[in-house]
């Protein structure tokens, strides 16, 4: 048992076993958040660093919970407070983080590729926390987990993903995630989100909202990157909400059962109404304590091949 | 092609019966009834053995007993020096377990660490008034001071020795054997 590999880069690093295997001891670990006393041994003297430089507060502190409920001692390490900002490389610094032995090293980075690099220089296992447009792949480890847990399967449901694609990590990994699972996957945005090589992604392209949520099982909203944004992919926010929120009259069109997924945070009012984000439909704060289990999955997992 | 296994029988299904018949006497006897008195298997064997003692002293008292379950893995004492992890499966104990008197139920009684590991699952659950240990098979060589309340019966077994429960329960015939290679 458990993963063979040192690292998680992306999606494309795990078989389906490999993937079964982590959401089921998401699943048995998911016991241990519901205690009174939320902590077990598995990992105790282990050194579990964050290393974040990118700012983010929900996943950083979901894999310092997960490392914390696990007993690992946590380290969180992050540009403005360290010696990046006077010139040292990513190398550098992660093999002065490996020497003082750490086990596992969870990394945020701007930069595609980057855990991937990473993982190369040192002998710490590697845990891709989001490299830049590429891959982000614990988010779809937890969204899966949060589709099975809520639909009992993943293979044959039809997962809808809406946004901009071309700019979301999010959206890379989950498509690749879903495909591997069996779960048909179609994106929906204007053609300025689309990525170039859009067919290659293995999912069918919509350009109409109301088109693509038909029959739809799983809805998942991508966030508006406004930050990431320049002006040329969209005439304005205004339309893009016009056209891509959504609102409680576009979720009638998926099936009546339908879920709506989000990986946070909300821009309420543009992709998402507030009465579909706290409706009975959403479950985006399943997927935030679902997070919790699936990385103290994974930690626990990957710690046996360090 | 494996070398042949060869399989020598300890206890057969009538013998496993009577055994865990008279534990279960010998657990209501101890605690006086069935109050406040709780089982927990110790996956994957020790639930089932704790479904049947259930099953007999609800015939016997009339009463209703809880029963869970427990997954010692996150509290194995060699998790941090194996190489592969081993799997982790589900923990269920509905009931709180502070105040209660429980029996911790396994199949083969032998170092005593799964039972430490055990011991240390339980109190992060809750605070228990007494624990107490049984087992269908003692086959010695204890590395810690660990001993039961209800044995279903004492082997003396060689170290090297495999001793393996069947349960019909798994698809087996019920019996408890010595295996060698």
């Amino acid at each position: 048992m458990g993963l063979k590999q040192k690292d998680l880069l992306a999606i494309s690093d795990l078989s389906v076993e490999d993937i079964e295997l982590i959401l089921t001891t998401a699943e048995s670990l998911k016991e241990v958040g519901g205690r009174d006393i939320k902590k077990v041994p598995a990992l105790r003297g282990k050194t579990v660093v964050n290393l974040f430089f990118e700012p983010s507060t929900r996943t950083r502190t979901s894999f310092e919970l997960a490392a914390k409920r696990l007993s690992a001692d946590v380290i969180n390490f992050s540009p403005s407070s360290s010696s990046v900002v006077k010139g040292e490389t990513l190398i550098d610094t992660a093999r002065n983080i490996e020497s003082m032995q750490a086990d596992i090293i969870v990394l945020r980075h701007s930069s595609p590729g980057a855990a991937e690099n990473l993982a190369r220089f040192v002998r710490s296992s590697v845990i891709n926390a989001g490299d830049g447009w590429h891959a982000h792949p614990t988010q779809a480890l937890l969204d899966l987990y949060t589709i099975k847990e809520k639909k009992g399967k993943v293979e044959g449901l039809t997962v809808v993903i809406v946004g901009d694609v071309a700019h979301s990590r999010v959206a890379r990994s989950n498509i690749a995630a879903l495909n591997k699972l069996g779960a048909e996957v179609r994106i929906v945005a204007p053609p300025t989100m689309l990525p170039l090589s859009v067919e290659r992604l293995g999912a069918k392209v919509f350009y109409r909202f109301e088109d693509a949520l038909i029959g739809a099982d799983v809805i998942m909203m991508l966030r508006l990157q406004r930050e990431r944004l320049g002006r040329a992919l969209l005439p304005s926010i205004r339309e893009y909400a016009n056209l891509f929120c959504l609102t409680s009259e576009r979720l009638k069109l998926a099936k009546p059962e339908a879920i709506v997924m989000h990986p946070g945070p909300l821009n309420r009012g543009i992709e998402i109404s507030p009465t579909v984000a706290d409706g009975p439909a959403a479950v985006i704060l399943d997927q935030v304590s679902n997070g919790v289990s699936v990385r103290m999955a994974l930690m626990y997992l990957l710690s046996g091949a360090a | 092609m494996t070398s042949p296994k060869a399989e020598r029988i300890l206890m057969d299904a009538q013998e496993m019966s009577r055994a865990l018949s008279r534990i279960s006497h010998e657990i209501i006897e101890r605690n006086k009834g069935t109050q406040d008195l709780a089982l927990v298997g110790i996956r994957t064997g020790g639930v089932f053995l704790a479904q049947r003692l259930a099953t007999r002293i609800q015939q016997i008292e009339q009463r209703e007993i809880s029963l869970g379950e427990l997954d010692i893995t996150l509290y194995r004492d060699d998790l941090s020096i194996r190489k592969d992890q081993p799997e982790i499966r589900k923990t269920s104990i509905l009931f709180n377990i502070s105040d209660l008197k429980i029996v911790l139920v396994d199949d083969v009684l032998f170092t005593g660490r799964t039972i430490r590991a055990a011991l240390d699952g339980l109190m992060d659950l809750g605070r228990p008034a007494e624990i107490q240990l049984a087992v269908l098979v003692d086959r010695g060589h204890r590395q810690l001071p660990i001993r039961a309340n209800y044995v279903g019966k004492s082997f003396p077994t060689a170290r090297e020795e495999k001793v393996q429960v069947f349960l019909e329960e798994l698809g087996q015939v019920d019996r408890v054997s010595i295996i060698s290679e």
